[in-house]
């Protein structure tokens, strides 16, 4: 940590910090007095939640603060969406209120259920499992062949930097509109991140831990599964942890080039075409939740499998 | 230079393989037009030949083979017919006629560059914002971080569709995109490299009563070059999916993102191809030129390793 993020002393009420941010606010106050007064009481509560901030920042960090801050942040850009929507009358099909999002998600379990099990259980999810499955097994077959991996990590370094969503009109041409064209793609998008990160962690353990693994005599399936793969493991996760977010992104996007009349690709791009901008921002909402916690997920699991790596050791 | 020979093999390897999936990829569609141009193909029926595997097909008809190289419309177009297609549409046309694929690519390009250049310059400063203020740093670093788990891009068809309809049209909307895909891997970068320089390094500026935007121009800038391009290759990739994604739900007149759904349309595999190819040489050259720059600034910086 460096010393512009240390915690301060309290200089009381009236420290610089405080008065700069009052004196910016008071500014952008009279102006907006002037050119559009409806925003003067939005950039006051902007101004007054964004000071308790400071406040909470400048204490010394607990657990509680470390979640208070963000938190209240967050809260902060939602009351100041919802207070200009209002103030200023922006219309719906431009900009919907949080409450007006809030309210379809309320309206509408049903439709978004469905489209979270058409686009994440069936498309997302099958296909990471496959793919994930699929550039793992052939990590290990690669990693026999000294030749294969000189070989195969450029190039997979190289494809895993590409645009590989594009190929998703080719594999929905060759899998159909439903969910399997959907899991092509996630698994096109997984597979060389995985492979990747896979090589390179089954190339972790040391000349020592091989040496000493050998004068047990130890076979090479022994050497994998004891040593290996578990050294691989913190590689192996980084890759799953990216394509965990590749894979809904994958999933939804391919809905574009078509798809049946479910799934949350599909419900957005039709929504957008009916204005219903509510019903694309209560699919956004699921998709944010499902893809935090799809990530959240596999984070917990990395902790509980790599608990003796020392990024995790506490 | 013991890479080269191996990365050959494994790029042969895989035309080979391309090669050898076209014909049971292609073999129905191919027997149903010999069928109707009158030539004999086993079995005749139409209806047992749709329940029949492509490889089966393929060995019982094996005078059907070169036709399956020579469709128009191919389920798996061969990669010649791909780089005949590629030659066609960029040598031999004009670039500023619409049926060049370099007039498609550019106009991807410079959305993408555009954005890029956006969101790589507001993700630097809030960097250098979150560095500098520890309310800011408490409050949006973890969004920051939060955000990258977030289908993000789901969002390009909205934004497209809501600024034509408040009248910003052309390369605005998708630069946006691209600029909002490549800003949180830069500010997470630059966080990370503006905090690397050790607390001795700090110390010894501190003894020197350094102001802190001296600090920054001579110790924390420098030190987090290296980390500066490693986002950027992270950001230039994610800002070309932004622009071809952004250019999807328009009916976009040009871009290869309109190309590769004009193509899905219209059936046209090997177009859908060709933009494919020319959306991966885009990538490779714009992640290459930033490997490049990073690779002269740091020589001269002296942190080459």
């Amino acid at each position: 940590m460096s010393d512009a993020t240390a915690p301060r002393r309290d200089r009381g009420w009236l420290d610089p910090e405080t008065l700069r941010l009052t004196a910016g606010f008071a500014v952008m106050i009279l102006v907006s007095v002037v050119i559009e007064p409806r925003i003067v009481p939005v950039l006051a509560v902007w101004g007054a939640l964004w000071w308790v901030n400071i406040r909470l920042a400048n204490l010394p960090r607990t657990p509680v603060t470390r979640l208070a801050v963000p938190v209240i942040f967050g809260a902060t850009i939602l009351i100041v969406w919802q207070m200009l929507v209002r103030a200023l009358d922006v219309p719906g099909v431009i900009l919907p209120a949080p409450t007006d999002i809030a309210a379809r998600i309320a309206q509408s379990p049903g439709i978004l259920w469905a489209d979270f099990l058409q686009t994440f259980v069936k498309g997302a999810l099958s296909g990471y499992v496959i793919g994930c499955t699929a550039a793992f097994l052939t990590a290990i077959v690669i990693d026999r062949s000294p030749f294969l991996q000189r070989g195969l990590l450029p190039v997979g370094n190289f494809v895993a930097a590409l645009p590989i969503i594009g190929t998703a009109p080719i594999l929905v041409m060759w899998f159909g509109f439903d969910w399997q064209s959907k899991a092509a793609v996630v698994v096109a998008m997984v597979f060389f991140p995985v492979l990747v990160n896979t090589v390179q962690g089954l190339q972790e353990a040391t000349a020592m831990q091989r040496d000493q693994m050998h004068t047990y005599g130890a076979s090479y399936g022994q050497m994998l599964l004891k040593l290996r793969l578990p050294a691989a493991m913190p590689f192996v996760f980084n890759g799953l942890k990216i394509a965990s977010t590749l894979a809904l992104i994958g999933a939804i996007v391919a809905e574009f080039f078509g798809s049946p009349v479910v799934g949350m690709g599909f419900r957005i791009s039709t929504s957008v075409g009916q204005l219903a901008l509510d019903m694309v921002w209560a699919e956004i909402t699921v998709a944010a939740i499902a893809g935090s916690l799809f990530y959240g997920a596999v984070a917990l699991v990395e902790r509980r499998v790599t608990f003796w790596h020392p990024s995790h050791r506490k | 230079m013991n890479r080269v020979l191996p990365i050959l093999a494994v790029v042969a390897a895989l035309v080979a393989l391309w090669y050898a999936a076209v014909s049971p990829m292609n073999i129905h569609t191919a027997l149903d037009q010999a069928a109707r141009d009158g030539i004999e193909v086993t079995p005749p029926e139409a209806t047992i030949r749709r329940d029949m595997s492509g490889l089966a097909l393929v060995l019982q008809n094996p005078q059907a083979i070169p036709l399956t190289y020579a469709q128009e419309r191919p389920q798996l177009p061969a990669p010649h017919q791909v780089v005949a297609e590629f030659w066609k549409t960029t040598a031999e046309q004009n670039v500023t006629s619409r049926r060049s694929l370099l007039y498609h690519a550019w106009i991807t390009l410079s959305a993408t560059l555009l954005g890029f250049g956006i969101g790589t310059a507001l993700g630097i400063l809030l960097a250098i914002g979150i560095v500098h203020n520890r309310a800011m740093d408490m409050s949006v670093m973890p969004w920051a971080i939060a955000s990258q788990t977030i289908p993000i891009l789901a969002i390009a068809p909205m934004i497209i569709v809501v600024l034509n309809s408040v009248g910003v049209t052309g390369l605005i909307p998708k630069a946006l995109i691209s600029a909002y895909l490549s800003f949180f891997p830069v500010v997470v970068g630059m966080v990370t490299g503006l905090r690397s320089p050790d607390a001795m390094q700090l110390d010894l500026l501190k003894t020197y009563s350094t102001a802190r935007r001296e600090v920054l121009w001579k110790l924390r800038l420098p030190a987090s070059m290296p980390y500066l391009f490693t986002s950027l290759k992270v950001g230039i990739a994610a800002s070309l999916v932004g622009a071809i994604v952004g250019e999807l739900p328009t009916g976009a007149a040009g871009g290869l993102g309109a190309r590769l759904l004009a193509g899905s349309y219209y059936g046209q595999t090997i177009q859908i191809w060709s933009a494919l190819f020319a959306a991966a040489l885009l990538a490779a050259i714009m992640v290459g030129t930033i490997g490049l720059i990073q690779r002269a600034t740091l020589k001269r910086m002296g942190m080459a390793g």
